[in-house]
This record gives C-alpha cells, structure tokens and sequence, in this order.
C-alpha cells in the first residue's frame, strides 16, 4: 500500500516570479531533506503541496503518489501528514482529544483501545485527559506527530518541526519521528536549515535554490 | 499630570453614568423620588407593571429577538469565515460589510423597511409581473407581532460587527494555523475550522457577542421602526412610559426598566450556559472523527448566501432611502419612480440643515474627547507598562453590556434634579460614555502594534516621552487615529435614547428626527433623513481614508496602515 512520492516540477510562486521549486521521488520509508536558509519559501513549497498555501501564493507542477495526482485533489483529500515548528495542538481538547480528531470515524471502544495504545507508543502512557498546555515542548511534539500518523497519511512533510527542541530531546524527537515513518512505510520530506537534520535523516539532501526549481 | 489621571478619569466616565443612571432609574421602582418628598418604600410600581396586559408578550418578544438576533448574527458570521476565509470571495464581502458597520442602526432599519415593506422596493421589482400583484398585499411583513422583520434587521446589522470582530481577533489566535492542520487531518475547509479555529476565536469575541446580545433584547430606534406596536417591545414600552407628560407613569416605568435589566441579566447567564453546552456537543462532534464531507457544500452554499443577503439587504436599503428622497410621482407597483426631483430635500432642508449641524458638532466634540481619553490611556499604559485586565475590558464594555434604557432615565433625573437641566452638554457626555468603548476597541490593536524599537531608537537619540509621542507615535499612527475618531463619530451620530433623554427634547439630531418620522409614514422625508443620517456617519471614514493619501503621499512605508 505505500506508494512513491514523485514532484514533477512543484514550484511556488509570488506573483508570477518563481520563488522555490523541487523536482523529486521519494519512495516509501525514504527521507528526502530540503536544505536552505529560513525565508527562502520551503515551508510554502509544501503548502503547495497541502494544497494550503496562503492568499498571494499560487502554486503550479504536479505532485503525485503512486499514480494520483494530489494537486488534482482538494486539500483534505490529498492525505499528507504535515508537522510544523509549532505542535499546534488544539487547545480546546484533551491529548485524547487531538487524537481523536485526527483518527478516522469508527466504533468508540475500538478508537478508544486505539488512542490508548498510541499514547503508549508514544511513550505517554495515561496522558490522554491532560491540557495540551501543560505538556512539555517535547511530549507537544510526540502528541503531535502522533496525531498526524492517526490521521493515516500516505506520505509524511516535515517543516523544520525540530527546531525548537533542543539538545538530547531533539535527537529523541527526531529518531522518533523516523522510525515511525520508516516503520509505516511512509515518503517523508523534510525542509530544514540545520545540517544536523539532513544528516540524522541519513537520505538524499537537496540544496534549495530561490527562485529556481531544484532537482533531486 | 498624575500619572493615572487620564485612566481614571477615562473609568469614571465608564462607570459613573451607568451606576447612577441605574441607581436613579431603579430608585422610583421602589418608591424613593428625589425630586419629591418619598412616600417611602412601596413596591406599588410592581404591581401596577403587573397589572399591564402587555407584559408577558413585551418579555417574550425581549428575549425571543435577543436570543434569535444574535444566534442568527453568530451563524452567518461563522458560516462566511468558515466556508470562505481567505477566498476572494471573503475579501470582497469583508470590502462590503466593513462600511456598513458604521451606517447608523436606524438609517439601516428604514432602508429594510423600504425594501421589505408590502409596498417595498422588493415587492415593486417583483410586480406584476411575477406576483400579478396591482396593489400592496395586505401582509404584515414589518412590524409583525412575532418580531422576525425586527430580528432580520438586528442581524444584517450585527453581522458586520462581529465579523470585524473575528477578523481583529484571528491575529490574537493561531486559528489559521489549526484550521490548516485541520485540513490536512482530511477536514474540508468548513468543518475544520468550526471544530478546530472557531472555539479559541469565540473565545475572543465572547463579550462583542455578549453586546450583541443586550443590545439586540433591549433596543429601542430599531424596535419603533421595525418591531411591532400593540404591544411594542418591553424597551419601547419603557421609553414611551418615561417620556409620557404624566409623571406618575415614572414608577411603572423604573420597574419595567428593572425588569429589562433582569431579562438582559438573565439572556446572558443563559447564553453562558447555552456556550457550555455548545462546546460539550462541539467537543464531542470533533472527537468522533467524522470528516463532515457531505455537509461541506452545502454549509459553505449557505454561508455565502446568507451573508451576500445581509450585505445587499442593507445596501440596497440605503439605496431605497436615496431614491425615496428623490422620487416625484412613484405609485405601485412601479419599479422606479416617474420622476426625479430635490422637492423633498427643498422642503426639509431649511429644517434638516441646524439640525444636521447640531448632529456633527456632538459627535465631533464626543468622538475628539474619547480619542484624547483612549490615547492618553493607551500612552499610560505604554509608558507605565501597565496591562488592561480582563477586569478592565469588562469595564470598557459595561456601557454596551447593560440596557440603555435601564440608566439613561436616572441620569437624566439626576441631571435635572443637579439643576444641570437637559441639552447639548449632557447628551455630549451621555454620547461619550459609548462613544469611549468603542474608540478604545479601535484604537488598542494599532498602539499596541506599533514597532517598539522606534521608541528604542527615538529615546538613544535623545528624544523625551512627549517628544516620542507627539512626534513619533501619533504621526506614525495617523491612519489608526482618524479611523477610531470616525467610528467614535459613527457611533454618536446613530445614538437615539441618550439624545432623547438627555436632551429633554430640546435637542434634535438627524437621529432622533428620522426615528419620530417613523409613525408619520411618509416616506419621501424619511429617505431623506435616514440618508443624511447615514452620509454624516459615513464622513469622517473618507476623511480617514482621504488626509494620509495626502499627507504620506511621498512615503512609501506609511500605505496600507
């Protein structure tokens, strides 16, 4: 079931100049970097590929999984797990909560058995009816990439989600995030302006160049 | 100056009015006058408010219109920014709406009335051709005994102001942000951001809904203009009590007035628990994982449609005031007038002319003052690093929050039992204690935005406090200045009950002339008035959009502020 993510020329532009775009396959459990200086418009490249850019931003090439075209589809279709800088975790609702927004409708005791045993994957046995504000930067974070990997995406975007962390935690996070996405067979591209990250992702490492398409 | 002189005496003109405006108001429920010698505590009032066959139609429809207007306001605004934020679509309905926050409350309840009317615009457009109709329907379509037409009108207004609302709030919360995540958890756009954005932004438009919610249970220039008359609404009853030659309606009316205030207590109490409630289905609904696929086009359908309505209702309105105030001959069911001509505005111009100056000069000297109070306020807290609480906002809202016609009538007893008598002083205070509130809203988000490290880079080069606002502030602010003086004018422009109270019926505004036109009828002098209502509301918005075209012309990095 897990596919190829293929970019055929994705390229975001502002007005008509082209500021970012990226040409690249991504096979299943692969972790393709996106390296560059921050401002250089990556985190709007995968909007792009979210289908989520903001007003003034339009995007053009193709993007595909396995043979379907995602820029064909609605964002809430294409199915992309993103984790951003922030957790972003909804402050309305419980850990359980997040969680549970993010999973796939279903009979209550089995999503709740589901939930339970994500937590613990997590390493956060019993933490589903804390505040999401209280959670420590690092548990946001393993909240949040769990709540994206329920949602059950079919590839894996990072930008620079690592980055806030700091020190030992970050290695945690981080080998976290790619062992999930290798053991759920996941494509996962990941922006980032920190060599650490290319190198611990251990995949092929693209330099962005503004203004032109990059070929990886 | 003492450094807290300005905030002080900014809260008193807050609190002071409507403390003893409510105590004066109440005080006569109970049996105590101070002008005349007291019997003593008597709760007769209560009986005689009783004894009125009006009532309990009066308190259904004071709560049935609060609780629908606002419901109806809050959905439309929802829908819209749900289905369409950051469509172009959305930006050209926020280009639409944004003006219409400032038209006067009763310019836009005439110009509904003219449209909806079984004489209206809507029906002339619609006849014979399609309605076969030769001559009105005999429906009540306004003023209808249910209060639907009062309640439509409340929301076409309300929309615009809470939808402002939500748009000044976003930037407080990360709702673009967790609709975004929504989205790619496989949300489409309107669920989404109903389950995941909205609860954090309601959060902060909680008290502009609350006002909503007051304003719409206790109204009164739009309920006379739209409402129903046998009985009007409890609020209407109250200021035909309390204006009544016959001074011993005065009790009746205080404990009416009493009762308003309870009803409004009461609606917000509920509305509180109605929130709860709401956010325990809203909650649930988000932790069942249901993507909300199917009701997605439908919902965003509606939202369009519902707000396109309200905006156009009101615009088009406005456009059957104008074309009222110069029609000749227009009978039914003729879609436009036979004629064009400045008879009407010939007529009551010699009359309209003293009192549209009277109109500009109290709201000019009410609007300047509260800009000067906001400022002052606002540099205090600047320079004292002082931080409005939610203590304080609730301050700044308690004018809006608790029914005019609860305290207006007390301070105007004790305006003339002072000796202060009734006239344009008094009204300009009683304006500016609305007036305040909302510059303020106006005037915070910018002064708080301002880039700090000027300030930094003006005091290193040597410049005094004062020098740095007087000379880099409020020019760097000019844009955000003349906004907030012109909602602060609006504002005071579309007051009715304070300018009728206060004024002792000396003192006429275009306001308080359109409203008194209403039981007259005659049409061709209300699209006048309720047109010169609206252009003296809409004026300052120009100048604000006009004098930093001219004045940064040159300046690159002054556009768009």
């Amino acid at each position: 079931m897990a596919e190829r993510l293929t970019l055929d020329k994705l390229e975001v532009s502002a007005g008509g100049a082209c500021l970012l775009g990226l040409s690249a396959e991504i096979a299943p459990g692969e972790v393709l970097t996106l390296m560059g200086p921050s401002g250089v418009g990556k985190s709007a490249l995968l909007g792009a590929l979210t289908g989520t850019l903001p007003p003034g931003l339009t995007a053009s090439g193709v993007a595909r999984l396995g043979p379907v075209e995602l820029t064909a589809l609605p964002p809430e279709a294409r199915r992309l797990g993103i984790l951003f800088q922030e957790s972003l975790l909804f402050p309305h609702l419980s850990v359980a909560g997040n969680l549970a927004f993010a999973l796939p409708p279903g009979p209550r005791r089995e999503r709740r058995a589901r939930i339970e045993s994500a937590l613990e994957e997590i390493g956060l046995p019993g933490f589903g009816r804390r505040d999401p504000a209280t959670l420590s930067g690092g548990e946001q974070a393993r909240v949040a990439l769990m709540r994206t990997l329920l949602s059950a995406p079919r590839a894996l975007l990072l930008d620079e989600p690592f980055s806030r962390l700091d020190g030992p935690r970050r290695e945690a996070i981080r080998s976290l995030t790619f062992d999930h996405a290798r053991a759920y067979g996941l494509p996962v591209l990941l922006v980032t302006h920190d060599s650490d990250d290319a190198q611990a992702a251990a995949g092929p490492v693209v330099q962005a160049v503004p203004g032109k398409i990059a070929y990886g | 100056m003492p450094r807290l002189a300005l905030p002080a005496l900014t809260v008193a003109l807050l609190i002071l009015p409507v403390g003893l405006g409510l105590f004066f108001t109440l005080a006569p429920a109970l049996g105590f006058s101070p002008t005349e010698a007291s019997p003593g505590l008597s709760l007769a009032a209560f009986g005689d408010l009783l004894a009125w066959p009006g009532l309990p139609e009066a308190t259904r429809l004071s709560l049935s219109t609060g609780f629908a207007a606002t419901a109806g306001a809050l959905a439309i605004t929802a829908l819209i920014a749900a289905g369409w934020e950051g469509t172009r679509a959305f930006a050209l309905l926020q280009r639409l709406l944004s003006p219409l926050l400032s038209v006067p409350h009763a310019a836009a309840a005439f110009g509904l009335a003219f449209l909806l009317a079984p004489s209206g615009w809507l029906a002339r457009l619609l006849s014979p051709w399609l309605t076969g109709w030769t001559r009105p329907p005999d429906w009540l379509i306004l003023q209808d005994s249910a209060g639907l037409a009062l309640t439509a009108g409340l929301i076409a207004k309300e929309v615009p102001f809470l939808l402002l609302m939500l748009i000044a709030a976003r930037s407080q919360t990360r709702a673009t942000s967790l609709a975004r995540v929504a989205t790619t958890l496989g949300y489409p756009r309107t669920t989404g951001w109903l389950l995941a954005a909205f609860p954090a932004l309601y959060a902060q438009i909680r008290l502009p809904v609350y006002v909503v919610l007051a304003y719409s249970a206790s109204v009164v220039d739009v309920a006379m203009i739209l409402g129903p008359n046998t009985p009007p609404t409890l609020a209407v009853q109250i200021t035909r009590w309390m204006s009544a030659p016959d001074l011993t309606l005065r009790p009746l009316a205080s404990a009416a007035a009493l009762w308003q205030l309870a009803l409004v207590l009461a609606s917000l109490a509920v509305w509180r628990l109605a929130e709860a409630l709401a956010a325990r289905i809203g909650r649930a609904r988000a932790m069942s994982g249901h993507r909300g696929r199917v009701v997605e086009r439908p919902l965003r359908a509606l939202g369009l449609t519902l707000a396109t309505a309200t905006a156009l209702a009101v615009l088009a309105g406005l456009a059957a005031l104008a074309l009222w105030s110069v029609a000749g001959f227009w009978a039914f069911p003729e879609a436009w007038p036979d004629t064009l001509s400045l008879k009407t505005w010939m007529r009551h111009g010699p009359m309209m002319a003293p009192t549209a100056l009277t109109t500009l000069l109290i709201a000019a000297t009410a609007a300047l003052t509260a800009l000067a109070l906001a400022t002052g306020c606002l540099e205090a807290e600047a320079r004292h690093g002082l931080r409005i609480g939610p203590f304080g906002r609730l301050i700044l809202y308690l004018p809006l929050l608790i029914p005019q016609i609860a305290f207006l009538p007390g301070l105007q007893i004790l305006m003339l039992s002072l000796g202060l008598g009734e006239g344009l002083a008094p009204v300009i205070a009683a304006h500016l204690t609305f007036v305040i509130p909302y510059t303020f809203l106006a005037l915070s988000g910018p002064y708080h935005a301002v880039e700090p490290r000027f300030f930094t880079a003006a005091a290193s080069l040597g410049a005094s406090p004062s020098a740095r606002l007087w000379r880099l502030r409020l020019p760097l602010l000019l844009t955000p200045l003349l906004t907030a003086f012109a909602v602060g004018f609006a504002v005071s422009v579309g007051q009715y009950l304070p300018t009728l109270l206060l004024g002792g019926g000396r003192v006429s505004t275009l306001t308080t002339e359109a409203v008194a036109l209403t039981s007259g009828g005659d049409r061709r002098a209300i699209g006048a008035y309720g047109l010169a209502q609206t252009l003296a509301a809409l004026l300052p918005f120009a100048l604000a959009l006009a004098l930093p075209r001219l004045i940064y012309g040159n300046r690159r990095g002054m556009r768009g502020g």
